[in-house]
């Protein structure tokens, strides 16, 4: 993603959003706050209501059929040339990255493709196409983010989060002693390989908790409920949060 | 790789090492010494990514033309005096080393640092018809003394530290004294091997880079072992992956850099043999005959797949498993496999067969750090995701290994359920609404549930699903 592409474009009326499972079921606050911060922008936020999972899950299962009859449906919800916002690096990595790639030899990679580049992750959206500015209404507080690894080295985003936390005056943004290391949720990962897996989240949590940090901030509910869970089992003095529900509590007018 | 006995159990073992806080410690170390260093090396990103590119370019043209460049390699090194041998298996290429070295009544043979020999177990095979076959990389000199196996590529004995190399020293080499000290400890070693490089009938070596057009063998390493295993006894053979090969001279610096800094974050190896024959006469040094054995072992089936066959690319320099979390936690030898890391993810499973090294394939969270240091740009993570399809779905014109052969009959009901639960809004919007009022029912002796709670809380579903919200707050729907 070339920023110099992303500046000349013109910031649209109406875009549409993925709200993608995990914050269907488990962070739906999270999955609104990103619709707020959108529609803040005077935009139209379009949620096409018969919308499930990118299909992911079976895609890196290597269940490749059951992934693309899923995907095919999503696909077809979304039919203006708008753009398509995702509050998750993963999901948005697999509808950007691998649609094209499931729907290779099938007559619909040619929308596939055209689908899979009408798609942004939230953070990307908000700081380099819309340019948002924002303004920090809470407390002074300590925070830690951490990015998904397909936000990371899937869609490139590395400094659209920090910008944006950036913008607020009363956050303090810490750095984990090894943040762009996995942080053992990989999807089914978890459950196929729970031993390590458990490892990977126990030197995660952690490295969170060693920064003294007071929320645990990512862009991606995977990662989330990981490293949330974590936390949780350790009772350490931690929150975990999306970056989305974060940055809506922080700025909205109250 | 050709053994067939039970399936190895990557699983088993993993947690075995999970367990084990020393080795754990050791890895960590020294994996985090390795990603500073590697780092230190490709400061400029810039540069890295162009020498990448060119690194990447030259393998993929190598590949795409091996078949030629291999028969002008062998034209080449026979043109020489390089006599060259081909092997399908390492079976073969046991036999051909076994033949050579009773041709030339050897016995005693001196060993420089090679994978494809650990593919062929070849020490154990030369023990068994009486050749006494002595490592002289260190680390390797290490592992053979405890009676193990390489853990990494590059340095094969990383997963002990200093203590329990003064310790196996102690037990094992009668003539040392017990020492922690490292400069002593290389001593003691140094000392052990001389004498044995000059008792050497014969002297075996790997190949890092094969040039076709000159028929020049390269060899990469830093102890001076690998030129006193190719050079002080009369005769060495040299053993090489058909993937070795380069086209030409002038790919050999690009590589050579991207190896070493890749590998250890050296701007360049100690030492760096280019062998283009045996001695010719008048010279002074140099063994009196020179052996290649071409060895093939599964990888003319990668070959075959336009794009597994990437897979081939690799120039074994190791920084995919210095850089993957896995690894990192669990170490080599967990993975039961020659090649460990995600390298061996990739190649052991396609040799071996996807069904029997189902283990390895799933053994990813497709975190991609591997991808993102290859500097032969592998895309690790997507063969993966592949060869997980290979695993369960053997399609028609499928030439990698064992396709279809991980499949299970539970797995693939969960598949059909989740496809129709997320292909029907209807039923995905009624479970959803199920999951948030009903998960405080769930049973929490669940076997997927239980994975996950080992570490962590159970995931609890909100009050209501997203899909709630926008109905009441009135977002728009299409």
């Amino acid at each position: 993603m070339s920023g110099a592409s992303l500046e000349r474009a013109r910031p649209p009326q109406a875009v549409y959003y993925y709200g993608t499972c995990l914050m269907d079921l488990f962070f739906p606050q999270a999955g609104l706050s990103g619709i707020r911060l959108l529609q803040r922008e005077g935009l139209r936020v379009i949620f096409p209501r018969g919308q499930t999972c990118c299909g992911q899950p079976a895609f890196n299962s290597g269940y490749q059929e059951e992934a693309r009859a899923v995907a095919r449906a999503q696909i077809a919800l979304f039919p203006e040339p708008y753009p398509i916002v995702v509050p998750s690096g993963s999901c948005a990595a697999m509808m950007k990255r691998h649609y094209p790639h499931l729907f290779e030899g099938d007559p619909l990679r040619k929308e596939a493709e055209a689908f899979a580049a009408r798609i942004f992750e939230l953070t990307q959206f908000l700081n380099d196409v819309l340019r948002v500015r924002l303004t920090d209404r809470g407390e002074k507080i300590r925070v830690a983010f951490h990015s998904s690894c397909h936000a990371l080295r899937e869609m490139g985003i590395a400094e659209e989060p920090r910008a944006l936390l950036g913008q607020l005056a009363n956050v303090d943004l810490v750095s984990l002693a090894r943040g762009r290391e996995c942080c053992g949720f990989g999807g089914t990962f978890a459950v196929r390989h729970p031993e390590i897996s458990a490892a990977m989240v126990e030197d995660k949590a952690g490295d969170v908790v060693a920064t003294g940090a007071e929320v645990l901030l990512s862009g991606d509910g995977g990662c989330l409920l990981n490293i949330g869970g974590r936390l949780e089992a350790e009772r350490a003095p931690v929150r975990a949060q999306h970056l989305a529900e974060f940055l809506w509590e922080r700025t909205r007018e109250r | 790789m050709s053994a067939e006995s039970a399936s190895p159990d990557f699983r088993a073992a993993a947690s075995e090492a999970l367990r084990n806080e020393q080795l754990r410690a050791n890895f960590r170390r020294a994996m985090d010494g390795l990603i500073a260093k590697r780092a230190a090396m490709f400061a400029d990103p810039e540069e890295w990514r162009d020498l990448r590119t060119l690194g990447a370019s030259i393998r993929a043209r190598s590949l795409a033309r091996l078949p030629e460049l291999l028969e002008e390699l062998e034209a080449n090194c026979e043109r020489n005096g390089i006599r060259v041998h081909w092997a399908e298996t390492t079976k073969e290429a046991n036999a051909i080393v076994l033949k050579i070295l009773k041709e030339h009544g050897a016995t005693r043979v001196m060993k420089g640092k090679s994978m494809v020999s650990e593919e062929m177990h070849l020490n154990d095979f030369l023990e068994k018809h009486g050749i006494e076959s002595l490592e002289s990389d260190l680390g390797e000199y290490i592992i053979q003394l405890d009676g193990e196996t390489p853990s990494h590529i590059i340095m094969p004995a990383i997963h002990k530290n200093r203590r329990q190399i003064a310790r196996l020293f102690g037990r094992k080499i009668r003539e040392a004294k017990y020492t922690e000290d490292v400069d002593e400890l290389t001593g003691i070693a140094r000392r052990v091997l001389r004498r044995k490089f000059f008792e050497a009938e014969a002297g075996i070596s790997g190949v890092n880079f094969a040039v076709a057009e000159t028929g020049t063998l390269c060899l990469v390493e830093n102890e001076g072992n690998g030129r006193m295993s190719t050079h002080v006894p009369p005769v060495h053979i040299a053993l090489m992956g058909i993937e070795k090969v380069v086209e030409r001279l002038e790919d050999v610096p690009p590589l050579y850099s991207l190896l070493t800094r890749s590998a250890t974050g050296q701007a360049i190896s100690t030492y760096f043999n280019m062998i283009t024959g045996p001695r010719g006469p008048g010279e002074k040094d140099g063994p009196a005959e020179v052996f290649l054995v071409i060895l093939d072992n599964g990888r003319s089936r990668i070959y075959a797949d336009r794009e597994l066959s990437a897979t081939l690319r690799c120039i074994r320099c190791g920084a995919c498993m210095n850089h993957c979390p896995v690894y990192t936690r669990v170490g080599g030898h967990a993975y039961e496999a020659v090649y460990p890391g995600p390298i061996g993810k990739i190649l052991i499973p396609q040799t071996e067969g996807v069904g029997r090294r189902h283990d390895l394939v799933e053994a990813s969270s497709l975190c991609g750090a591997c991808v993102e240091v290859c500097p032969v740009e592998i895309p690790i993570a997507e063969l993966l995701v592949r060869l997980r399809k290979e695993a369960v779905e053997a399609g028609p014109d499928s030439s990698v290994r064992g396709a279809g052969e991980g499949r299970h009959a539970l797995e693939d009901l969960a598949w059909a359920v989740w496809k129709a639960a997320h292909r029907h809004p209807a039923l995905y919007r009624f479970l959803g609404r199920a999951a948030t009022r009903l998960s405080r029912f769930l049973p929490s002796g669940l076997p997927v549930l239980s994975a996950w709670t080992s570490a962590r809380t159970a995931p609890r579903p909100a009050r209501r699903t997203l899909h709630e919200l926008v109905d009441e707050e009135g977002v728009d729907d299409a």
